[in-house]
């Protein structure tokens, strides 16, 4: 595994997962990779993971079940994206309507080419 | 697990190689032990050992006096030295050989070890490259299942696939009764896997603290062409960019980059240093 953002690895593994939540490549109900597991897989310390893991349960995207393991909480889904949602916002959305002004697209070009993007 | 106090070593009179050394190691943890050339990291794997003997000062591993060698010290304790002398049998034969040594030795481990490895155990290891050699001898060490492993330099002479293999081994490895001390230039090979930063400079222990103290505490910043905004701590300016060392002023924590660390700390240590209130 390669981490390359600047944020602290532990961080980036959260976003991994809640990308994985949103795709519904991990569905509710579903147990997820042990704390080990998960760092042989991604060859991290396996404190790491454990931090991780508190983020989501503090979230309350996951949940442990005592001696069984981690899951996927029945609210995961909207908790993250409502999250992911707000941050785009806040984040991605000004940042694109600045090119969008800047480079003198209209709405109609925008919405022609995300559709052109969903067909693929 | 190790506690180091006051440790004073040197090899000839001139040269005084650790003075006032002093450093504790606890279980749970995977340490990184960085130095320049020459400043001692495999003097002080080999101290903790008993292969050396302190001139002054005291070393203690879990109650336990290295110098003594004393059996129930020994077969807690394996350290992989950066060059080593095997037999010339096979792995197999090394592990009926030499697991004897360790109580907590696990066949059924050191055999999926060797296959992870792609290892063959009937080779003769003398026949064998040194990456192979290294990979059937580490394979051995961590299938001692020691609660204190040493390293030198354990990436060495392994190719790009080995070492992938190598962090998913220590990564399953490492629990909370177990401390790993792994001494390397190659910190990249192992940056994601290092919990705590230990550098030895200047005959003593300069840095000791946890990886996330340090993403808290400093930011790693790289930009491109010249720098007008950052007030950096350290900073290494290259031909079409460059990256250095903030103080963290945001909430975020930051990703590591050691090597960058590395440097900061030896060329601006007090600069760096000054903000952990808490150096060990």
């Amino acid at each position: 595994m390669q981490f390359t953002e600047s944020q602290a690895i532990y961080l980036q593994i959260v976003k991994i997962i809640e990308e994985k939540i949103l795709r519904k490549e991990w569905t509710e109900e579903e147990r997820i990779p042990s704390v080990r597991d998960l760092a042989v897989a991604m060859e991290v310390n396996p404190n790491t993971v454990v931090r991780t893991y508190e983020i989501l349960q503090q979230k309350e995207v996951i949940y442990n079940k005592r001696g069984i393991g981690y899951f996927v909480s029945e609210k995961a889904y909207s908790i993250v994206k409502d999250e992911w949602k707000k941050n785009f916002k806040e984040q991605n959305l000004p940042e694109f309507f600045k090119n969008i002004s800047l480079l003198d697209f209209s709405m109609d070009e925008i919405s022609l080419l995300y559709k052109q993007y969903n067909k693929q | 697990m190790v506690e180091i106090t006051n440790l004073y070593f040197t090899y000839s009179k001139r040269n005084k190689l650790f003075e006032n050394l002093n450093l504790t190691l606890s279980e749970g943890h995977i340490y990184g032990l960085l130095g320049k050339n020459g400043t001692g990291k495999t003097t002080l794997l080999s101290l903790v050992s008993g292969l050396l003997f302190p001139a002054q000062g005291k070393i203690d591993v879990s109650g336990k006096n290295p110098e003594k060698r004393q059996v129930d010290f020994l077969q807690e304790l394996f350290l992989v030295s950066e060059e080593f002398y095997v037999p010339n049998v096979s792995p197999k034969k090394y592990a009926a050989l030499y697991s004897f040594f360790y109580p907590r030795f696990d066949e059924e481990q050191y055999h999926f070890y060797l296959k992870e490895f792609d290892v063959d155990p009937d080779h003769p290891m003398h026949k064998m490259s040194m990456g192979q050699r290294k990979k059937a001898y580490i394979s051995f060490a961590l299938a001692c299942n020691t609660r204190l492993l040493l390293m030198d330099e354990p990436t060495n002479g392994m190719d790009i696939p080995s070492k992938s293999q190598f962090r998913k081994l220590i990564a399953s490895l490492a629990t909370e009764n177990r401390c790993i001390v792994i001494s390397t230039h190659q910190v990249r090979d192992l940056e994601n896997l290092i919990d705590t930063i230990v550098v030895l400079e200047n005959h003593q222990i300069i840095f000791n603290q946890s990886v996330d103290a340090i993403s808290e505490k400093l930011s790693f910043v790289s930009y491109n062409g010249t720098n007008a905004t950052e007030q950096f701590l350290y900073e290494e300016i290259g031909a079409l960019g460059g990256k250095g060392i903030a103080a963290n002023q945001s909430n975020n924590p930051s990703r590591v980059d050691m090597e960058l660390l590395f440097n900061g700390i030896i060329s601006k240590k007090d600069k760096i240093s000054g903000l952990f209130t808490t150096n060990i």
